[in-house]
């Protein structure tokens, strides 16, 4: 089992002799929610490194980043710390295309009620995958439903 | 980074909520509450004045606790979002369930 308090470690890559390819950052943390806040910097913080990032996309992408992995660790990875999640960002210029995966079963995304319903907007639960639709530009769901991408504007 | 809870003359209690307010650390902030709530106090103010991002367990953390506040006789609110944290009770229609204040001067005032 990885130590929740031990560093999370981003895997950078880089080709630099290809103008304009994109660049991609690798993540992967235990399915413990401890480590959401620190995942969540540090892909913020690189996802915006040397780009003019307003403070806007700086916090749709800080809410991304935390409610699609924290919904892999509690309903995909059952909040098993043994287990893993892992979140890519690939970077160019214009865009922010994020990924998380989890080992986990998978969901339907369309069996999720819309939570702004009168007999939802009391629930504790249920808003997270409506807010990334609504933060996201973009949101794609592997077949499996156990990878989500979400696409945002790099500036 | 945290929460931090003050009690003022009129028996309001004053919760900063510094940082983020997400799945992480959501349970400090019901037990914080819910100590006060042992301790007869009924009315709460969440001060956002600070906070940088809340995800949907934050959310839901703050849902569940005006409900728990509300059937005691009590009330919480909220103040000191900024444009993007009011976004997200406005896209989420958390901004109907709850009484938002600009500051916390404000919600104090009006409390």
């Amino acid at each position: 089992m990885d130590d929740p308090a031990a560093p999370l470690r981003l895997c950078v890559r880089r080709t630099p002799s290809r103008a304009g390819a994109p660049e991609s950052v690798a993540l992967q943390l235990p399915a413990d929610v401890r480590c959401v806040e620190e995942a969540v910097e540090l892909m913020a913080r690189h996802c915006c490194a040397g780009a003019p990032v307003s403070s806007r996309t700086r916090f749709r992408l800080r809410v991304l980043l935390a409610e699609a992995i924290s919904n892999s660790i509690l309903f995909g990875a059952g909040g098993d710390p043994a287990r893993q999640v892992r979140v890519e960002a690939e970077l160019t210029d214009q865009q922010i295309r994020l990924q998380v995966t989890d080992d986990g079963p998978g969901f339907d995304p369309r069996d999720v009620p819309d939570p702004t319903l009168p007999d939802g907007l009391a629930r504790c639960i249920g808003r997270g995958l409506f807010l990334i639709r609504s933060l996201a530009d973009q949101v794609e769901f592997n077949d499996q439903g156990n990878t989500i991408w979400m696409t945002l504007p790099r500036c | 980074m945290g929460f931090s809870k003050t009690t003022n003359g009129a028996g309001i209690a004053v919760v900063k909520v510094e940082g983020q307010l997400i799945v992480g650390n959501r349970q400090e902030l019901k037990t914080l509450v819910q100590e006060g709530l042992d301790h007869g106090e009924r009315k709460f103010l969440i001060d956002c004045g600070q906070t940088g991002y809340i995800d949907s367990s934050g959310l839901g953390a703050l849902v569940s606790l005006a409900k728990k506040v509300r059937d005691l006789g009590g009330e919480l609110r909220i103040a000191g979002l900024n444009d993007d944290l009011r976004s997200l009770f406005e896209l989420t229609k958390l901004d109907t369930l709850f009484h938002i204040s600009p500051t916390a001067d404000e919600a104090l005032a009006g409390f």
